[in-house]
């Protein structure tokens, strides 16, 4: 088992599902069941997060590979077996959904209907969520990696906005579509290596010509995932739509399994085809950054302009993934953190607004600094770690890309850093909207300020914010030894002399 | 110690202000944020004279910022002498104006707010100063840009600040985009983003190439070039000076605090800091020369017509930025940090002294609806006349000694781009000296031309805020006659140590070989604008009216600021928007969504079609079976 004595993973990966059976088994008027499955949901959430925590303490950031590995037999005629383990990472990535789950419950004040139902549903979505980052088994992670749609449909379909049942099937079909060609390229991968173990998966050489297919169904998978232009348009119907607890967790944790299964699988499995690709994913990935940007300028309401504003950071992820530097994909895997602290900042704060009876038409608020100011201030911290301000989260992962993408490129490097002035263009745009101006209506100058409720929600990720900004190397410690190790495999495949020599001279 | 005190002081003050105000009250907020910026003052002044005269300190290392690959930045405080200076000079004059401000914001409903950002400001630009790497410097760069958006967007009420406020933002991002690449090229290059690597490594690296556009430059030309780009955007060089006029829509401490002291002076300092690299790149350096010499004249011709006073200082910013730059240019950095430091003075006392005016008239700021005040601010229009002095170089204030270095560096470069800077600052000093004293004549002299009410109510400021304009004073008084041995004197190379170091062909050593008419050149011209400035508007005041509708369209020219602001307007801004609303309509909606719709209705469609096929007759059914089976049958009896 694992040094803990008991298979920490699993057991937060599942204790979420004992949370929905309390929740099932609740009785009573529905007014009590709404607080009851709340508070259930909340201390749940608040349970699997001080493991994870646990989990952090006791990791170990110079080794390169998995930890706390759990190996269980399932399956065993089709060499498939239940494995899951975390390494520096997928460690992250488990806590920002540990810690997200819980910001998503305190923002759901605004569900009142089915309120039993929707703390299942986002509970069960920590499983699966949790499940997909920890699994160390293919056949395992495609299991969890679709699951993760069922919940996340029906928060969309169920609680979501006017348009919800379009925006809920839009993003089932166009995930589930990429996702099937992911099947079949896992499909293939497993007759080839004769496992569905990620490590052997990783380490059975592909022939060239096959990897170029399989990278293009990968492409097709996470690319849908990760909301990789031109495959993003489900993304701002679905961020949209959603609820506002829907949109935080499909927003901060979501997004980033697009991005993680091309760092899982993608980029170490088939490293001749990922450098074929590099120059596409750039321009991909430029694109989104700065064609991305235009269309978020030119929104008219909060949610949409942070739901494109997210897709155009997911291009910069992409382009740090495919420099194939330290620096690079440090950046990215920072970035996908820091976006997914700053995009949950920024939905909680349209939520508060939300909360207050406003819509989120830009042109029907402002003048709210006059009146919240502490508002203004948690809504403008986030903005600007959007923006990729220094001291902030959003900077440290923006400059890294730009720094790893310029030992590839001078010019990738330039236009990822346009996103610099675009974003700082929308943001700004949006502040003034929400934040300055006159009060378009008399009604907004009595719109109360925080709660404590909210501040319970912003003050945190704010401060994560600064964190992440101030001082990053507890984070990037953690990638410094999988980010090196990949980073030399991808070199040490693609010119096997050069790494020979390299080592010798060692 | 003195250092780390003097830097996060006003970080302490600027968080007692903002975050803690709900708990300490107003007067305790704004009082915390004045104190901390005093206690910063003192030990800037401390930490300067504790190295003059024990020699420079390590820099203090407070922890690490970045660590990714090789890619290391620490936070750390650097105390090189060129750092001292600029720490010394930053907290005092920003000490000053946090005072002034206490008088002048006294009518304000959120006043600690205006400290906290003052305060703010205050402590990035310590940090930009006394950073050790690239990346610390970046960090306070950003942050004087965020602090100068808050703070020009101050009063949100107004849409024309909310503009202004963005519109610095974006336009300082331009040229961040420059400077942010060029951090990364840099590390490409050197391995690291500290300055003591790159410093050592420079010339080392000057023969180096990089491909660009298909033809092989010297890596330190564009490396150079990107940060100089970056500094544009800040100091508001020519192409991205448009925000510095519009950042006016601030309150009148804050355009002292951007002008003077903070913010626009980063980007010389940058330059300066990253001396050693730019030595390495003798285009880049023409580069700057010539962008540099262009603004100090463009700024000058705009600021000899406008009407707003804080607009015509501000452009006289714009353009004695361009002279610090001719300096930087052709490698005379001393001279370049030392205009740098005298014109913080003399700006910062020309800004309050201007704000002085305003309070008194109401907050009128059109010197055209001005005059005849100087009885009734005696002390104010003292002031001014000082800072008008100390600006248009007249001995011996301030401006004299070092616009006059400036000039005779450029003249002893003996090189065709010296030459061209040279011209341009000698026509800029007489044009300086005209517009600073057209505005000085209009506001205080002659006949008033202001309303009734206005005038009834004209007063002298109060003590609170007179007081910081009189140690201005004696700044922009004595900084250039008790600095300029040191500075740029016998003692230079003693003074600044290791912190900038000019190279043998630097013009640093032969600033006293000009012939003698050309470092005279420039007093004279100074007095030739001071005297055609009282031509104009004493002795004949028709003569301006009259020359304005001879040439009226040069005129317009001018006073629409080249129609920089128009051009702009419509070759980037509108279709930047409509490129947006196209890209979102057209784009996204229609084409990318585009595709997956119409699959959807061919899916759709098709199963329209095929359910007709679902008649429910067996026989028809059967019949088809029937066919099926003979075609695979005699396909499979065909193939085998």
């Amino acid at each position: 088992m694992t040094q803990f004595g008991f298979p920490i993973l699993s057991v937060i990966t599942f204790l979420p599902l004992v949370g929905v059976f309390l929740l099932a088994t609740l009785q009573g008027e529905d007014a009590q069941i709404a607080g009851r499955a709340r508070l259930i949901a909340l201390v749940t959430s608040l349970i699997v997060l001080a493991l994870g925590l646990y989990l952090w303490s006791a990791f170990n950031p110079a080794l390169p590979g998995y930890q706390f590995v759990e190996t269980a037999p399932w399956l065993a005629g089709l060499n498939i077996a239940y494995r899951m383990g975390v390494d520096g990472i997928s460690l992250f990535l488990i806590l920002l959904t540990l810690f997200l789950t819980p910001i998503a419950i305190l923002a759901s004040a605004s569900i009142t209907k089915r309120v039993r139902g929707f703390f299942s549903a986002l509970l069960l979505l920590e499983t699966m969520t949790v499940g997909m980052f920890a699994a160390a088994d293919f056949v395992l992670f495609y299991i969890f990696f679709e699951a993760v749609l069922l919940p996340m449909y029906l928060i969309i379909g169920v609680w979501g906005g006017e348009r919800r049942i379009y925006a809920a099937i839009k993003f089932f079909v166009f995930t589930l579509a990429g996702s099937l060609c992911m099947l079949l390229a896992l499909v293939w991968m497993w007759r080839n290596a004769g496992s569905t173990d990620i490590v052997t998966l990783t380490h059975t050489p592909i022939p060239g010509n096959v990897q170029d297919w399989l990278f293009l169904a990968f492409l097709a998978s996470f690319g849908v995932k990760a909301a990789v232009w031109p495959l993003h348009t489900w993304l701002p119907d679905a961020y949209g739509e959603a609820p506002i607890p829907g949109t935080i967790m499909l927003a901060a944790v979501l997004s980033k399994m697009g991005a993680y299964g091309f760092l899982r699988f993608a980029v170490p499995m088939l490293p001749n085809a990922a450098a074929t690709f590099e120059p596409v994913m750039f321009t991909l990935g430029v694109v989104a950054v700065i064609y991305v940007s235009f269309v978020a300028l030119a929104q008219t309401d909060m949610k949409r302009l942070i739901a494109y504003s997210s897709v155009a950071h997911m291009g910069i992820i992409i382009i740090g993934i495919f420099t194939f530097t330290v620096e690079g994909i440090e950046g990215a895997l920072f970035q996908m953190l820091s976006h997914g602290i700053v995009i949950a900042g920024l939905f909680v704060c349209a939520g508060v607004l939300l909360s207050r009876g406003e819509g989120l038409v830009l042109s029907r608020l402002g003048g709210l600094a006059a009146r919240m100011p502490a508002f203004a201030a948690l809504l403008m911290v986030f903005s600007l770690a959007n923006l990729g301000m220094p001291g902030t989260s959003g900077f440290i992962g923006e400059i890294l890309v730009i720094v790893g993408a310029l030992k590839v490129n001078f010019w990738v490097s330039l236009l990822a850093a346009t996103g610099m002035v675009l974003g700082a263009a929308y943001m700004l745009v949006l502040l003034r909207a929400v934040l300055f101006d006159k009060f378009t209506r008399p009604e907004l100058a009595n719109l109360p300020d925080l709660k404590a409720g909210e501040y319970a929600m912003l003050l945190p990720l704010a401060a994560l914010v600064l964190w992440l900004g101030i001082y990053p190397s507890n984070f990037t410690h953690v990638f410094d030894a999988p980010v090196a190790a990949l980073v030399q495999a991808h070199t040490a495949s693609l010119m096997p002399h050069t790494a020979l020599a390299m080592v010798t001279t060692k | 110690m003195l250092t780390l005190i003097a830097v996060f002081a006003p970080l302490l003050g600027a968080v007692l202000a903002g975050v803690a105000r709900p708990f300490i009250g107003k007067h305790l907020a704004v009082g915390a944020s004045v104190l901390s910026l005093v206690v910063s003052a003192v030990a800037g002044v401390g930490t300067l004279a504790a190295g003059l005269q024990h020699g420079i300190a390590a820099p203090v290392h407070i922890t690490t910022w970045v660590s990714v690959g090789n890619f290391t930045a620490d936070w750390s405080l650097r105390q090189d002498m060129l750092s001292l200076t600029m720490v010394a000079m930053v907290s005092v004059v920003s000490m000053l104006i946090h005072v002034y401000s206490v008088g002048y914001m006294a009518h304000d409903k959120t006043m600690p707010r205006f400290f906290a950002y003052m305060s703010l400001f205050t402590f990035a630009m310590l940090m930009l100063v006394t950073a050790n790497n690239l990346l610390q410097l970046f960090f306070g760069w950003e942050g004087v840009g965020l602090v100068s958006y808050l703070l020009i967007g101050y009063w949100y009420e107004k849409p024309s600040a909310n503009a202004a406020a963005i519109k610095a933002f974006i336009v300082n991002r331009v040229g961040d985009v420059g400077f942010a690449v060029g951090i990364a090229l840099t590390y490409y290059v050197f391995g690291t983003i500290s300055f003591d690597g790159i410093f050592g490594a420079a010339a080392s690296h000057a023969g180096d190439g990089y491909r660009l556009f298909g033809t092989n430059f010297p890596v330190l030309e564009v490396v150079a070039i990107l940060l100089f780009i970056g500094a544009m955007g800040k100091s508001a060089q020519i192409f991205l000076h448009t925000w510095l006029a519009d950042a006016m829509e601030g309150p009148t401490p804050i355009s002292a605090l951007i002008h003077a002291a903070t913010m626009v002076a980063a980007g010389v300092f940058m330059i300066v800091r990253m001396s050693p690299v730019i030595d390495q790149a003798p285009v880049a350096m023409q580069f700057i020369t010539i962008i540099g010499a262009s603004t100090a004249l463009f700024a000058g011709t705009i600021g000899c017509v406008q009407n707003d006073i804080k607009r015509i200082i501000a452009y006289s910013t714009c353009s004695q930025l361009g002279y610090m730059f001719l300096a930087a240019g052709v490698g005379a950095y001393p001279v370049a940090m030392f205009h740098l430091i005298d014109h913080a003075f003399f700006k910062a006392l020309l800004f309050l002294a201007a704000g002085s005016v305003i309070h008194a008239m109401s907050d009128e700021q059109d010197i055209r609806l001005m005059g005849g005040i100087a009885r009734k601010l005696p002390v104010t229009w003292l002031m001014m006349l000082f800072g008008a002095l100390a600006l248009a170089g007249i001995w011996p204030f301030a401006g004299y000694y070092s616009k006059d270095a400036i000039l005779d560096a450029a003249y002893a470069v003996n090189s065709p781009v010296g030459y061209y800077g040279w011209a341009c600052g000698v026509i800029t000093a007489g044009l300086t000296a005209f517009y600073i004293f057209r505005l000085f004549i209009l506001t205080f002299h002659g006949t008033s031309r202001a309303p009734k009410h206005v005038l009834e109510h004209v007063h002298e400021s109060p003590l609170v805020m007179l007081a910081p304009l009189v140690v201005l004073a004696f700044g922009a008084l004595g900084s250039g006659y008790i600095l300029h041995t040191d500075f740029i004197g016998t003692n230079f190379a003693g003074f600044w140590g290791a912190s900038i170091q000019d190279p043998a062909s630097s013009p640093m050593l032969r600033l006293e070989s000009d012939p003698a008419w050309v470092a005279i050149a420039p007093l004279a011209m100074g007095i030739l604008g001071i005297a055609v400035a009282i031509l104009f508007y004493v002795l004949v005041p028709a003569l301006p009216g009259a020359l304005s509708q001879r040439f009226g369209g040069v005129y317009r020219f001018l006073l629409n600021k080249w129609y920089f602001d128009e051009v702009y307007d419509a070759l980037l801004v509108r279709p930047a928007l409509r490129l947006a609303k196209f890209a979102w309509h057209s784009g996204d909606e229609q084409f990318i969504d585009g595709i997956p719709s119409l699959l959807t209705t061919l899916t759709s469609d098709a199963s329209t079609q095929t359910v007709k096929l679902q008649t429910g007759s067996i026989a028809l059914y059967a019949f088809v079976m029937l066919i099926g089976l003979l075609g695979f049958l005699s396909l499979f009896l065909w193939v085998r």
